[in-house]
């Protein structure tokens, strides 16, 4: 399905980090990261293996703290927040994890109604009920409600933990290598799921990925994080003109060219 | 030839690998501490997760009943078979009963029933939070505003705290009613005999150290098993590591525990 127009807003940025650093030991992961997300936005953070992709977005979502660097989310640098207030800031946020991170023990109603019972306590039975299966609905799997994860296939995951952070009507979205490991007619699905949400939910999103697939269909910016830091930052096809040879290789041997 | 070596490199090593065992030692019982702390802090602040504390009750229950029913049954009747000669030597088989009751219910009831559900109950905890840490599902609660540590490892040491002492208090009458059997089919005590002088010897402060123990005991199993799975990281293998820690630890600090109430309760006698 081609990418609808995203309503995008140039002067409300709900992101915005200014050198970011982030080392593990010896090794620097992030060497000093700038970076705007603007509301309704959708960007693509590509990058090799190990460079850094999800170590950004979990310093974003407050799970790892930064060594240097300011972090503003939504108005509010997460490097600097109380623990109440970072809770109550990761309900504004959705994290779609790369393996679902479904909770095993609980069926597929259970997992979505977990984060609502806890963060909407004034909400009725019969709201959470309602709540529950419309936004199943929406990722197109109200039939698998009654289900435990396990008999749920790898695309069905994937949608339903989106689905479990969309029920709580976040602002913005972080994927966490939403196609990894599925079919290519899968990956189209939540390539297409990904657009609906920003259109649906109006949300911005951080889509960490090395599919540039996925890339192409769902960014409306793309940034190319190597050796630490942005080295691209752009359109699709203005990250990828180029012959600079840490870059060029991710095009290369992508069957899209 | 790597020439560089001096001769006692050897001892050096073993130096170093000390130091740093003794360091990772002293790391361990920080971090330890710092949990135990936490778990203060945070499990009697609301919001309560009572409906899931009750489920976590029930899951301990339910796990260690077959298994601890067994068990204590057998320690009944093969504690009264072995005594037995002893005291025959003596011709004081009519103490059988009083010995029974003291060592069931000061010692063995709430060890047995800990050991057990050391093994039962805390590799089960290891394990399930150990792979809920590998399979990120602990950091998906997190990000979505719920506190995990709440959730999960507090509801579960309080679960384990409530729980093994009533598992003990029905271990201790289920290895007495081994014992009533043993010796009502040798020496043909009646029920009401067998109780009278079960419960003659046995004081407040024997009921009140063994609860205590059993608490104390509850609270190690529960505390050792979250702790080894909520912080285990090494994918497969840490959750395997953590239910074998889980077990293993809580066991030995269980007879460390035995130890020093044991110790205690015999300054109040």
């Amino acid at each position: 399905m081609e990418k609808a127009k995203a309503h995008i807003d140039y002067k409300n940025e709900v992101i915005r980090i200014r050198g970011l650093e982030k080392a593990f030991g010896d090794f620097k992961v992030l060497r000093g990261i700038d970076l705007d997300l603007y509301q309704g936005e959708n960007l693509v953070v590509l990058g090799r293996s190990g460079s850094g992709k999800s170590v950004l977005i979990k310093i974003i979502s407050g799970m790892l703290r930064p060594d240097k660097g300011t972090v503003t989310v939504l108005g509010k640098d997460v490097t600097k927040i109380s623990d109440s207030e970072l809770q109550e800031l990761r309900i504004r946020i959705g994290f779609s994890f790369q393996n679902s991170a479904l909770y095993d023990s609980m069926t597929v109603r259970k997992n979505l109604e977990f984060p609502l019972v806890r963060n909407a306590k004034h909400m009725t039975r019969k709201e959470i009920n309602l709540a529950t299966e419309s936004v199943l609905d929406a990722v197109g799997l109200l039939h698998t409600i009654n289900q435990m994860p396990v008999e749920l296939s790898g695309g069905q995951r994937k949608r339903v933990g989106i689905a479990r952070t969309l029920i709580l009507k976040p602002e913005i979205m972080l994927y966490d290598e939403p196609t990894a490991g599925l079919d290519p007619i899968t990956c189209i699905e939540i390539n297409d799921l990904i657009n609906e949400v920003q259109q649906r939910y109006n949300t911005s999103s951080i889509i960490i990925t090395h599919d540039l697939t996925c890339a192409k269909s769902t960014g409306d910016r793309v940034a190319m994080l190597l050796d630490g830091k942005f080295q691209r930052v752009g359109s699709f096809d203005d990250v990828f003109k180029t012959q600079d040879e840490r870059v060029k290789p991710f095009f290369d041997y992508n069957f899209i060219q | 030839m790597d020439t560089t070596e001096s001769p006692s490199t050897p001892v050096k090593k073993t130096r170093s690998n000390f130091v740093q065992r003794l360091a990772n030692f002293f790391v361990s019982m920080t971090r330890i501490n710092a949990f135990i702390l936490r778990f203060f802090r945070e499990a009697f602040m609301p919001p309560f997760e009572f409906k899931e504390v009750i489920r976590q009750c029930f899951e301990v229950g339910v796990r260690s009943f077959t298994l601890i029913s067994l068990t204590g049954f057998i320690v009944g009747v093969i504690f009264t078979k072995q005594s037995r000669p002893s005291l025959a030597s003596f011709g004081a088989t009519s103490w059988l009963p009083s010995l029974v009751s003291i060592a069931i219910l000061r010692a063995l009831a709430p060890l047995v029933t800990a050991l057990i559900a050391s093994g039962k109950v805390g590799s089960s905890i290891g394990a399930e939070l150990g792979s809920m840490r590998v399979t990120e599902q602990i950091d998906a609660m997190e990000v979505s505003g719920t506190k995990p540590f709440k959730y999960l490892v507090c509801t579960r040491v309080l679960a384990t705290t409530l729980t093994i002492p009533i598992l003990a208090t029905y271990t201790a009458f289920i290895a007495l009613l081994g014992g009533f059997l043993n010796v009502s089919v040798n020496e043909g005590t009646s029920y009401t005999s067998f109780m009278e002088e079960v419960f003659q010897p046995i004081t407040f402060l024997d009921i009140v150290a063994s609860l205590i123990k059993s608490i104390v005991f509850g609270f190690t199993i529960g505390i050792v098993g979250c702790y080894q799975g909520y912080y285990s990281n090494k994918g497969t293998e840490g959750v395997g590591k953590a239910a074998n820690g889980a077990v293993v630890t809580a066991m030995f600090l269980v007879f460390i525990e035995e130890m020093l109430i044991v110790q205690i309760m015999g300054w109040f006698r």
